[in-house]
């Protein structure tokens, strides 16, 4: 899965800090060029800071995406569904691995991310501060938000940064099996019986203004972008990937009769533009600040993982041993 | 307050709703290794990516874990990240080189047009 809809922090369009305007330059005109920057490159401070910020969130959405599918692993309908379902999160949970080692190239050890997360300094997607109340929305996650969590990473997957873009590489060839495997169980429970439909028409709906929030505030209100976009660390604007999504999933959706809880939407043929109720930002903001259903078991039962395998890390790890930063 | 989850298994571990007060400490997640594979017998082996382990058995275990559960995959090689010299790319410069390199090149050699030239002479004699 899954990343979209990263929290950038408000900066002052990138020149928070002095920088060597020749190194600058040169490092702009390498981006500009195509070229890819290599760990041991130099950057702006800004540029590290924020890549680290979003891989980082990055990384955390895959691991704790792996929570509310993964508690389906023992209900699963039947051996072959309970194996896809079992190598999906194991799929997410390396995800989140090659994501840490990105993230760790620029600097930031491993452990000082995952405290990050479990004390809830740390964001995720948002969506994943829901729960998967019955079978069909694990369908509907396998499905959709992996779908959205494609077109984002497909996106930044022709960014700037080399490792970051080599992992997405891997982590979108797996994905596309996530995304068949999710249309598989949708279309299934949508051509079953009458609660099998029922079931994944009510999941649908619950859903939905999880989905339209994955890829984050409107660019109306969002924060000012630019420079990450120049740097190519943001590949696309979040409005721009809302609609592409739109485009490729609601004639999908529809075809196999199912509605979708928005009674604006429709395409307007003239601009090509998808119209549609604009999503509750202030819904938003108030799960993405930790009020949300899910979002303090989340954490809970991640430091639960983190704290009862604690002692095994310990009694593996080496006294004499020191960190070195992953080499790409 | 501890946690009610709608799965039961995690109600009844009892979670604390309060972050946890300690956190974990530098190396609690091991050391990191560098990750290469080989995808078919003959083939050179190839970086993949890098991980975290206690040692280079676990590296192994968790590389093939990591990098080949799903596509083929023949060997796998675990280095410590610690223990590779790299070139450092701001000294790119050391790789450029004079443009004209035939002279270490199978094709800066053509030899026929003398042979063919002194066997005409040859003839002649």
């Amino acid at each position: 899965m899954y990343g979209g809809g990263y929290i950038f922090e408000e900066s002052k369009n990138g020149k928070s800090e002095a920088e060597d305007t020749e190194k600058l330059e040169r490092f702009e005109s390498k981006i500009a060029a195509g070229e890819k920057i290599e760990p041991s490159d130099w950057m702006p401070a800004e540029y590290r800071k924020q890549l680290i910020r979003m891989i980082e969130q990055h990384a955390h959405s895959e691991i704790i995406g792996a929570l509310p599918e993964g508690t389906w692993i023992t209900r699963a309908p039947g051996f072959r569904r309970k194996l896809a379902l079992m190598a999906k999160v194991q799929d997410e949970v390396g995800h989140a691995q090659l994501l840490y080692s990105a993230a760790e190239t620029l600097g930031k050890p491993r452990e000082d991310m995952i405290n990050d997360l479990i004390t809830g300094k740390s964001k995720y997607s948002n969506v994943f501060n829901y729960p998967a109340v019955t079978w069909a929305d694990t369908a509907i996650i396998a499905w959709l938000i992996d779908a959205g969590a494609i077109i984002n990473q497909v996106a930044n997957s022709k960014g700037s940064y080399g490792p970051y873009c080599r992992a997405l590489e891997r982590i979108c060839v797996e994905e596309s099996f996530h995304l068949k495997y999710g249309h598989d169980n949708v279309v299934f429970l949508a051509t079953g019986t009458p609660k099998q439909r029922e079931m994944v028409q009510e999941a649908l709906i619950r859903w939905w203004p999880p989905i339209m929030h994955f890829f984050g505030p409107s660019d109306k209100i969002s924060v000012h972008t630019e420079t990450l976009m120049r740097w190519k660390v943001k590949m696309a604007s979040n409005d721009d990937m809302r609609q592409k999504f739109l485009d490729m999933y609601v004639p999908k959706i529809w075809e196999l009769g199912l509605t979708i809880p928005d009674p604006l939407l429709k395409k307007n043929e003239t601009t090509g533009q998808w119209v549609y109720t604009e999503p509750d930002w202030q819904e938003f903001k108030k799960v993405i600040n930790g009020d949300g259903p899910c979002n303090k078991e989340r954490l809970a039962v991640r430091r639960n993982a983190e704290e009862k395998g604690e002692w095994v890390r310990r009694a593996l790890q080496r006294k004499d041993e020191r960190y070195t930063v992953p080499l790409a | 307050m501890s946690i009610k989850s709608i799965d039961p298994r995690i109600t009844r571990e009892n979670l604390s709703e309060e972050p946890d007060q300690n956190p974990i400490k530098e190396l609690n997640h091991w050391q990191t290794y560098e990750v290469f594979h080989q995808t078919k017998k003959g083939d050179h082996h190839i970086h993949v990516g890098s991980l975290h382990a206690p040692n280079a058995e676990m590296a192994l275990i968790l590389a093939k874990e990591q990098y080949a559960r799903r596509y083929e995959c023949v060997n796998i090689w675990v280095v410590k990240s610690a223990n590779i010299f790299s070139s450092d790319y701001d000294d790119e410069d050391i790789f450029e080189t004079t443009p004209e390199k035939m002279y270490r090149e199978a094709g800066g050699y053509k030899v026929m047009e003398k042979i063919n030239k002194y066997k005409k002479e040859r003839k002649g004699v």
